[in-house]
């Protein structure tokens, strides 16, 4: 097994091969920092075509990035949307141009906390600024005047990616002519950020943390953050969805061992997911992004809360939910269609009935897909024709 | 339970429904209502459907449709915010009709109800000469797995809307292919006669 120093090595050099543009114009965050000449990082699948009519957007949600699908080069793992995204798929690449960036703050070739400070030439750490899903949205706004775009077609996101995509359709209401958002919400409750707060916890209490500033000694406080990543990984999935994937099944053995060793099989799955998502992600990483996800409520952003958030939107709306998922509820998601209701916008909604909880939408869930195909290929013939008159 | 003509219902609303305007579906079922007043009148459509697979039939057609009930989620609508509201042959189908009515009249400026008629002849001879619930074309389930839990008459909708003071703007009884105005001088004949009865209230 190689060295974390060494994987990082490598980690770093296929990330200077990945697609990237630099935003040279000033970026004011919220925090009130203003960034420029900083790097975002991207990945496209299928061709933009003539009239640049058939680009789709997707965001990406905590722990993703830009490689939606195919196989990830950093990783060499399926891109993360593989079930949505690709020929022939839901969203058709054969058909469609998708762009998906990587977020600021993230750690996939994008200006994040392991940058390089030039102030010290110290990685930023955690003198990184505290970004917002509203300045991710920003940054990321900058590329479809990169590939001369002047309206999506659609653009989409689950969970963090949703908020991103609200967030979007709220701060640039006409660069979108559809958007779908998914399985998210416009505000994080007091349950997500607690659950945030746990993943937190766990890497700060990691010693290996060292105040953010592990990176300059290329390691990484791998326990922390594999901790980080299980309380993710439960609140992904439902109670009956684990109950019927685990039950009590022990982990190949016969009877309880009588010690702390993962007996059982959700304990090994966790310590799986744990240790597998060390080697990709960056905990300083998780730490900005869950931070961004706590601070998001669109309703604070305007005076008149979500319904005003929402006003004059000529973009066409198509909200899932999941009705397992007890991260982002179904009400949160009638909520979000609720004000788009109440403001005019041009709204459907569909609850998918599934006992997969939260993961849904990253999974083969045929009515799922079924809803998002149909939804953009009849978007597709809307926006086609209304650009022809 | 929308197994009348379809078409002929639907002209008949289409009819009632002047161009132009913004009309919220509520049951819209697969979405050929909205298809049709959408393709025919240029009528800015919305539909509310409970069925997962009708949603998803309304999505392909590119007709926006929020999955819901229609007993419990009305209140999302804002008032005033549709010309008008059509109702489909599913007023009877509610635990609460009156309160699903009220709701109706306070989303639109008119509503547009259909019910299939419990006075038709057929149904009245079924139950006093058999002695049996109805089964017709009209009302094809059962007594044990109908979903009409409140049935009515012409008749019966004429004085609710009466003794709620609510204004009935016209009525039209269908029976197959033909449509007549019913009025209150010939209620009794049309209650008779019309397998369905359709108004337009508010």
């Amino acid at each position: 097994m190689p060295s974390l120093a060494g994987l990082f090595f490598w980690m770093n050099r296929k990330i200077e091969n990945i697609n990237k543009i630099t935003i040279t114009k000033p970026l004011k965050l919220d925090c009130g920092k203003t960034i420029k000449n900083f790097p975002l990082a991207y990945e496209t699948y299928g061709k933009l075509n003539e009239n640049k009519d058939n680009a789709i957007l997707v965001f990406h949600a905590l722990t993703g990035d830009q490689f939606v699908t195919g196989t990830n080069p950093v990783t060499n793992k399926e891109g993360w949307w593989v079930t949505a995204v690709g020929p022939g798929k839901a969203i058709n690449t054969d058909k469609y141009f998708v762009i998906c960036a990587n977020v600021i703050g993230g750690c996939m070739g994008s200006f994040g906390p392991k940058d390089t400070n030039p102030e010290n030439n110290q990685p930023y750490g955690l003198d990184f600024p505290v970004i917002t899903i509203k300045d991710m949205v920003k940054a990321q706004e900058s590329l479809l005047e990169h590939f001369g775009i002047k309206k999506l077609l659609c653009a989409t996101g689950g969970s963090m990616g949703g908020m991103q995509l609200l967030q979007f359709c709220a701060t640039f209401p006409d660069k979108a002519f559809s958007a779908i958002p998914i399985a998210c919400s416009s505000s994080h409750s007091a349950q997500n950020i607690a659950l945030n707060e746990l993943a937190r916890q766990a890497i700060m209490a990691d010693p290996v943390w060292d105040n953010g500033k592990y990176v300059s000694k290329n390691v990484q406080p791998k326990n922390g953050l594999a901790v980080a990543r299980m309380v993710g990984h439960i609140s992904y999935l439902s109670e009956k969805g684990m109950q019927e994937k685990f039950g009590r099944k022990l982990q190949e053995k016969a009877d309880y061992e009588f010690s702390f060793n993962a007996d059982f099989q959700v304990e090994s799955y966790l310590r799986h997911q744990g240790y597998a998502f060390v080697e990709r992600f960056d905990a300083n990483s998780i730490l900005y992004i869950t931070r961004a996800m706590d601070y998001f409520d669109l309703s604070k952003q305007y005076k008149g809360g979500l319904v005003e958030a929402f006003k004059n939107q000529d973009t066409k709306f198509l909200v899932i939910s999941f009705s397992s998922d007890w991260l982002y509820t179904t009400k949160e998601n009638k909520d979000i269609v609720i004000a788009l209701n109440a403001s005019g916008a041009d709204v459907s909604y569909s609850e998918i009935v599934t006992d997969k909880g939260h993961d849904s939408f990253l999974l083969n869930e045929p009515e799922f897909l079924k809803t998002l195909k149909g939804f953009i290929d009849s978007m597709y013939e809307k926006f086609k024709n209304e650009k022809r008159i | 339970m929308k197994s009348l003509k379809m078409k002929k219902e639907f002209k008949v609303i289409a009819e009632l429904l002047p161009n132009n305007t913004r009309v919220l579906d509520v049951g819209c079922g697969d979405g050929s209502l909205m298809n049709f007043l959408k393709e025919e009148k240029n009528i800015e459509v919305r539909g509310l459907e409970l069925n997962q697979e009708n949603v998803q039939h309304c999505i392909h057609k590119g007709l926006p449709v929020i999955q819901g009930n229609a007993e419990t989620e009305l209140h999302q609508f804002p008032d005033q915010s549709f010309d008008y509201v059509v109702l489909s042959q599913t007023l009877q189908a509610f635990y609460n009709p009156e309160e699903v009515l009220k709701n109706l009249l306070r989303i639109g400026k008119a509503v547009v109800v259909s019910i299939p008629n419990f006075g038709y002849w057929k149904v009245r001879m079924k139950l006093l000469f058999f002695g049996e619930m109805p089964v017709t074309k009209t009302l094809p389930n059962t007594w044990y797995n109908t979903p009409n839990l409140h049935m009515c008459t012409i008749k019966d909708l004429f004085k609710f809307c009466y003794e709620k003071n609510i204004n009935i703007k016209q009525v039209v009884g269908v029976n197959e292919d033909k449509t007549s105005l019913i009025k209150k001088n010939n209620l009794e004949i049309k209650n008779l006669f019309s397998k369905l009865g359709i108004f337009l209230i508010g």
